[in-house]
């Protein structure tokens, strides 16, 4: 449409808006007065104004503009920031218009009504009579409610039972992991792992070979140190190949990845090293079996012992020392 | 003489109603139905205002998502994650914002609409228990609206949830292993509801579906029913002075000026909503990309509304109770379940714990002013602070970063806080109250201090405090 035939058109618009706005009281009749109901109302006004019903048509005429862009947007530019101010706009400025118009433009009125009497003392003692009116004649009515008593928690069991069928019970499948003595660990593009790779200061992520990944056993962390900063027991040294240890990489306390790992940059005044949890911040220490330094977790993270395989590889030397990812309740936990 | 009636745009629809379902006298009844004016009353009316826009524009994302986490390769148009392997679900939600008109605001829209929704319901729900609205004959509502806070929380995590982002994915595992902390069942509740160990089997993604779409919105809308029901049935509370007693509410009859308001209101509501949605962003899910179990990202932060749970997690020393190598209770226990347990056991047993206190177990129209009755207002601040210390310190990290003040010593420091804060609100408030009260001042509006003049000898005198003026004094007589 070209400009000036725009202009016209919204000329038009606007002058046969302004023809029924004009107002015109002499047309209005009174409302009929009200037959069946007494008025209840308390004070009441007429406040409406010229001025006030023009500002409210005006505020719609602007709301419906607004929607209107809104629907040539979706058609020919879906821009979500556009969209939102059209849509949105189109509708807060007609709500400011029904909200004046309820304040300004429609009568007045402060009514009042009666809150009810609720209770009634008569109708508690007649439902009372009717319920018991059903015993009448009924001589062994103990018996009765036994039996309905018993037949109703039966098929109330029967009802509630199939939701065992959701899932398979707990048992084997958490304790249950993918790693086995000689299974490689590789990276997450399924490259072996070789010890040089693992270097100090760094936290490398790695996978059982040829299994899931997107498990909670699966995915393990490893590090280096100097075996002799390792403190820990004799075996667990021995599983640290090199001072190359390994942890699972899923948090004892509530499942999520353990994502940080904080290395001291200036070992005289930094805290020691750590993994530590984005969550809820567990702090485990990867020099003494993954024992937990600070945080909410319950458990060391578990400790993947590892060995070095003929290719020079990193291999699982066996299952995790201690239960991988959150405790069950009412479950038994294998020992770290 | 016209033997035909002249046509009447209003009367005859009603007649036909009226003839079919003598509704003739609810229709006037309604039509004069009298709402109390008060700012504090559109609280309830804002939230159900957001649940209207929750469900409109989840119906719209419910048509276009796909609860399956089928593996797929990314082919939309958000070119950092072309070619990228992913569950049919979190691509369906990609489609929804990248490449359907209109898609990424009104999946906004509706995760702000969530916000919104429980802030104002829990400022609604902090305007009753203020008030004392809960008491007789409105215990019942009262135990339904907490109810529908409950189940707003629980909808809006499964909302986020559904995505399968690493957000989601983060949040779910810890959802998972707080129901399988849950002493003796846990385990075997979590397993059965996932389907398997974390993340579950993909029967998960239907399940959290329908819970999402079908069964909790249909219970809420359900509760909002019956809740507005006993509204009207026992009519408004209403703030006592002037005609406004025990007897009849006094306020602005629906037809017409209350229902223009509310429809205003209802349209300023939504449209600050789709405002929002449009210009603020929210959950940029392509930002986090698909979840893996050995992935997680820092400062990640759940909806507010979740924060004191996450808080609480974080609080709790690592505390477990096991006997041997059984396990009975697990650490998420204490802050993902027993504690969000204990405050909405206080919330629901409020209305009784009030009776018992003040052994008031009269029928109340008219409300209390907070002042009014200084320790029941107090109780509330210290559960309110109860809850937001501990909300805060589930964003206490991204505090540590910007401060540099250590982890540690913030949670130590908020552990404290959580035990001894809702001891000083408790003090502070009900001070504040009875000053208040004393002095019949509104704490907001009007002067309230003192004036100190030079004296001649140099030093410094307090002018006597002026009497309140009638008028003040007159607006509600305090009790007791
Ligand atoms: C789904 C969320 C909710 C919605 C949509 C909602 C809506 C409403 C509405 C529109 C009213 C009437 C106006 C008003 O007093 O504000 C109302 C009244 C009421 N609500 Fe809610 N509400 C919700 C949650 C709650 C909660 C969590 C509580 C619990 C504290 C609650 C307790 C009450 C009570 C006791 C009344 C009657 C009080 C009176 O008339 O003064 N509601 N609600
Ligand atoms: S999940 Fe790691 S600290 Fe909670």
């Amino acid at each position: 449409m070209s400009e000036s035939r725009l202009r016209i058109a919204l000329a038009w618009i606007g002058l046969r808006l302004l023809r029924r706005l004009r107002p015109r009281r002499r047309a209005q009749e009174p409302p009929a007065p009200r037959r069946a109901e007494p008025p209840d109302a308390l004070a009441r006004e007429t406040p409406s104004t010229p001025r006030a019903e023009l500002l409210v048509a005006a505020l719609l005429l602007v709301g419906a503009l607004a929607a209107a862009a809104f629907v040539v947007l979706y058609v020919v530019r879906p821009d979500t920031q556009l969209l939102g101010l059209c849509l949105g706009g189109a509708l807060v400025i007609c709500g400011i218009a029904a909200a004046f118009a309820g304040k300004r433009v429609v009568p007045q009125e402060t009514a009042s009504e009666p809150y009810e009497q609720l209770a009634d003392e008569r109708k508690v003692d007649d439902v009372g009579a009717i319920v018991r009116e059903a015993g009448e004649g009924v001589s062994r009515r103990g018996m009765l409610a036994a039996a309905a008593g018993l037949a109703g928690a039966t098929i109330g069991a029967a009802a509630v039972v199939p939701v065992a069928s959701l899932g398979p019970a707990v048992g084997d499948r958490i304790t249950a992991t993918p790693w086995r003595r000689g299974r490689r660990l590789v990276d997450s593009e399924g490259r072996p792992l070789r010890p040089e790779q693992i270097t100090e200061g760094t936290v490398v992520l790695a996978f059982p070979e040829a299994a899931d990944r997107n498990t909670l056993d699966a995915p393990v962390m490893l590090l280096r140190f100097a075996p002799e900063e390792l403190e820990m027991s004799a075996a667990r040294r021995a599983a640290a190949p090199g001072g190359v240890i390994a942890y699972s990489r899923i948090c004892t306390h509530a499942s999520c990845a353990v994502s940080m790992y904080r290395h001291p940059l200036h070992p005289a005044t930094a805290p020691e090293p750590a993994l530590v949890c984005p969550c809820h911040f567990s702090t485990f220490d990867p020099r003494r079996g993954g024992a937990v330094l600070f945080g909410p977790a319950g458990r060391p993270l578990p400790q993947l012992p590892l060995q070095v395989n003929a290719a020079g590889e990193l291999v699982a030397a066996g299952g995790f020392i201690g239960q991988v990812g959150p405790s069950y309740a009412g479950e038994r936990e294998t020992e770290a | 003489m016209r033997l035909v009636p002249r046509p009447d745009p209003v009367r005859d629809p009603v007649r036909f109603v009226d003839q079919r379902l003598g509704a003739g006298s609810l229709l006037r009844s309604t039509l004069r139905y009298v709402f109390p004016d008060h700012w504090s009353f559109m609280l309830g009316e804002i939230a159900l205002y957001a649940f209207v826009m929750l469900v409109a524009t989840g119906v719209f994302l419910s048509l276009n998502y796909v609860p399956s986490d089928e593996t797929v390769t990314y082919t939309g148009s958000y070119a950092p994650l072309q070619g990228r392997t992913m569950g049919a679900q979190y691509e369906s939600v990609l489609r929804i914002v990248f490449d359907l008109p209109a898609g990424n605001l009104l999946r906004q829209t509706h995760h702000w609409a969530a916000n919104v929704f429980v802030v104002a319901i829990a400022l609604h729900l902090a305007r009753i228990c203020l008030t004392g609205a809960f008491r007789r004959p409105r215990e019942l509502n009262y135990l339904v609206g907490v109810t529908m806070l409950a189940l707003a929380l629980v909808e809006g995590f499964l909302g986020y949830s559904l995505i399968d982002d690493l957000l989601s994915g983060m949040g779910l595992a810890i959802a998972y292993s707080v129901a399988g902390s849950i002493p003796f069942v846990g385990g075997d509740l979590a397993i059965l509801f996932w389907g398997g160990e974390y993340p579950g089997s993909s029967a998960i993604w239907p399940r959290m579906e329908i819970l999402h779409v079908l069964l909790i919105p249909v219970a809420i809308g359900g509760l909002l029913t019956v809740h507005l029901v006993q509204v009207i049935r026992q009519h408004h509370t209403q703030f006592p002075g002037g005609p406004r007693g025990e007897r009849a509410v006094v306020g602005t009859p629906l037809w017409a000026a209350y229902a223009l308001r509310s429809i205003g209101l209802f349209l300023i509501v939504a449209g600050l909503l789709l405002l929002l949605g449009g210009l603020v962003q929210i959950n940029p899910i392509w930002l986090w990309g698909p979840y893996e179990t050995a992935l997680s990202t820092n400062g990640a932060q759940p909806d507010w509304y979740l924060g004191w749970l996450i808080g609480a997690l974080r609080l709790m020393p690592p505390l477990e109770v096991r006997f041997g190598d059984y396990v009975a209770v697990p650490n998420p226990f204490w802050g993902g379940a027993l504690y969000p347990l204990v405050v909405f056991g206080i919330l629901y047993l409020w209305p009784w714990i009030d009776k018992r206190r003040w052994g008031d177990r009269a029928r109340h129209e008219t409300l209390d002013r907070p002042r009014d009755n200084p320790r029941r207002t107090a109780s509330f601040a210290a559960l309110a602070t109860w809850v937001f210390v501990i909300l805060f310190a589930g964003s206490v990290d991204r505090f540590a970063f910007r401060t540099l003040i250590s982890y540690e010593a913030q949670i130590w420091f908020l552990r404290g806080a959580a035990i001894a804060g809702p001891v000083v609100a408790y003090l502070v408030t009900r001070r504040l109250c009875e000053e208040l009260r004393a002095r019949e001042r509104h704490p907001l509006r009007g002067w309230s201090g003192e004036v100190v003049r030079a004296r001649d000898d140099g030093g410094w005198a307090a002018q006597p405090e002026e009497a309140p003026t009638d008028e003040a004094a007159g607006e509600a007589a305090p009790p007791r």
